[in-house]
């Protein structure tokens, strides 16, 4: 009995570290040919933008100095950091007073708030987009004639596209905090509403609001499927539009989008870092960006 | 402090009155979010819905539907399903490796700060840029076509812009999406079970036989269904691949949708789009169960 019991203990140190090494060098080994996986089409894609002629000829910028002479694209470019910007407001503006006051006066109404904020995560984009084309009508109706070709309508939708993912990060913010103190404190001393949500409730979901903003802001950027069947030219179906033209300035925009994005989605995950352990960007799921 | 209570005992004390006279209008305050979703959400789920069971003048019909049983379209259903089914499970084989090869290392290391963080932006790596990263891959002009050719073997062909090509691309964002979803699963596994395990004689393969594939086997499921939704969600990757034709529904959508003016065929991208609501939403509901059910062990 006793031979029985420690003869696995004196063996087990050993062994252990044995095989410890064994799994270490296994881990290190796969993880390196991950990371080689996923690197070869993010350096294809330097590679062709950063050669003259496809991948034989030599080492030039030219395709990246001759962004600046597509005017459609520059344009685009701008329509889309607007649009981000417009989204990321719109949808903040709806979001924060709207849950604000679920959570102090309409708590009854917190679960259909929640459904409908993640609604959008089960109906795939390009659903929407077919539900979209009759009130895209009426919008276009309604707006004026010089405006009618400007992308920036899209924000409507767009605010519906970034709902789930602005609403968990708000909410995550929101629940770190007592709201109702802090909303009945500023109320007893005389604030208004308006106060209330600017000036109170908002500098303390600070990295909450930064978070989901900078999240809206990478999905616009991104955005093809909208924008490309309602017509309208965003960043991306301009670039799209300019691969059978010039596939190197139209891969080299896209090298630069992606890095810008890649940026701030890093910057993200520090952001998020603080009140999430993993400092994981929540993914988006339902193909909203693919 | 004292400040904050005092405040609190006004309130209290005034709320009654106060209460009673404002309650019957604080629903307002939910009216701008609710009037917006029900615009740009709901109404137009609804009309995808409802019109694909209508004609463009109104009437009743199921001609929308019939074109459902078409066979190219039953194909490209077939299609997309397989295209995320294998889409899925590969990203989910794959991703899960990856996950358990980050989470073996230390929980504050910096290899794996890093790989969470690739793969939270990986994961969103989609649409016309992946696409392209694809194209300069392994397009006719791409690194690895023309290493390969370079070394006697032959890539050229259209296998990129084909179902096959579409796996590979997508196989590429579900890998990371995995390992987002997954390591949190991972995470929950505690050490001191295997430690328990071990301590009443079990090796390393009863462990995983009774312990950790058990517990495990729930959420590696409910991931398969997520990112079998999210492939077969997907459109932009696609759509900037094959500019024409419909091999997978949304782009059978595609189609649909750009020809509407066709006659008689105003609302077919409606049915099809509701088909694609239909399958979506089964996987979502089953990944909600899953997600129940491992939410009794982990966390």
């Amino acid at each position: 009995m006793a031979a029985m019991t420690t003869s696995p203990i004196r063996q087990a140190p050993g062994l252990r570290a044995r095989k410890a090494r064994r799994l270490r060098l296994i881990r290190w080994f796969l993880l390196l040919v991950f990371g080689l996986i996923f690197a070869v089409p993010l350096v294809a894609m330097i590679e062709f933008s950063t050669r003259s002629t496809d991948l034989t000829g030599p080492r030039t910028l030219e395709y990246w100095r001759q962004i600046v002479d597509y005017p459609d694209l520059i344009s685009a470019i701008f329509a889309s950091l607007e649009l981000a910007a417009i989204t990321a407001i719109g949808a903040l503006v709806l979001l924060v007073p709207t849950m604000v006051w679920v959570r102090l006066r309409l708590p009854k109404l917190t679960r259909i708030v929640e459904f409908l904020c993640l609604l959008p995560l089960t109906i795939p984009a390009i659903v929407l987009v077919v539900g979209w084309a009759p009130i895209y009508l009426w919008i276009n109706y309604f707006t004026p004639a010089q405006y009618q070709t400007s992308p920036l309508v899209l924000a409507f939708a767009y605010i519906v596209l970034v709902l789930p993912y602005m609403y968990r990060s708000l909410d995550a913010g929101l629940q770190a905090i007592d709201v109702p103190t802090l909303t009945e404190a500023a109320r007893s001393l005389g604030a208004g509403w308006t106060t209330v949500m600017v000036r109170v409730i908002t500098p303390n979901i600070a990295s909450a609001v930064l978070n989901s903003s900078l999240l809206a802001v990478s999905l616009v950027l991104g955005e093809f499927t909208v924008a490309s069947l309602l017509n309208y030219v965003n960043l991306q179906v301009a670039m799209n539009n300019l691969q059978q033209a010039n596939a190197g300035v139209s891969i080299a925009v896209a090298s630069a989008a992606l890095l810008f994005v890649f940026i701030l989605l890093i910057a993200l995950s520090f952001v998020g870092r603080r009140r999430r352990s993993g400092g994981v960007v929540e993914p988006f799921p339902s193909g909203t960006g693919h | 402090m004292t400040d904050t209570v005092a405040a609190a005992d006004v309130l209290v004390g005034d709320q009654p009155s106060r209460a009673g006279r404002r309650l019957p209008l604080s629903w307002l305050g939910a009216v701008p979010f609710f009037a917006y979703v029900g615009v740009f959400l709901l109404l137009p789920t609804g009309i995808v819905v409802f019109e694909a069971f209508f004609t463009a003048a109104g009437q009743p019909t199921l001609e929308n539907i019939n074109a459902l049983t078409t066979s190219v379209v039953i194909q490209a259903f077939i299609k997309s399903i397989t295209l995320s089914l294998i889409s899925a499970l590969l990203g989910a084989a794959l991703g899960a490796v990856l996950a358990y090869m980050i989470a073996s290392g230390p929980p504050d290391g910096m290899t794996r700060r890093l790989w969470t963080a690739a793969a939270g932006v990986l994961a969103q790596f989609g649409g016309v840029t992946l696409a392209f990263a694809f194209l300069a891959t392994a397009g006719p002009v791409g690194l690895i076509t023309l290493a390969v050719n370079n070394l006697g073997g032959d890539l050229t062909g259209s296998w990129l812009t084909d179902l096959i090509g579409l796996i590979v691309v997508y196989t590429y964002f579900q890998i990371p999406l995995m390992v987002l979803v997954f390591l949190p699963a991972l995470d929950g596994i505690r050490p001191q079970w295997r430690e328990a395990a071990e301590s009443l004689g079990g090796t390393g393969w009863q462990y995983w036989r009774h312990v950790a594939i058990p517990l495990l086997t729930a959420p590696f499921l409910g991931a398969v269904l997520l990112l079998f939704a999210n492939a077969f969600a997907a459109y932009a990757t696609a759509a900037a691949l094959i500019s024409q034709g419909g091999i997978i529904i949304p782009l059978q959508i595609r189609i649909a949708f750009t020809s509407e003016t066709v006659a008689g065929q105003e609302n077919v991208a409606k049915a099809l789009a509701l088909g694609m609501i239909i399958v979506v939403a089964i996987a979502m509901s089953l990944y909600a169960m899953m997600q129940r059910r491992s939410a009794r062990w982990l966390r």
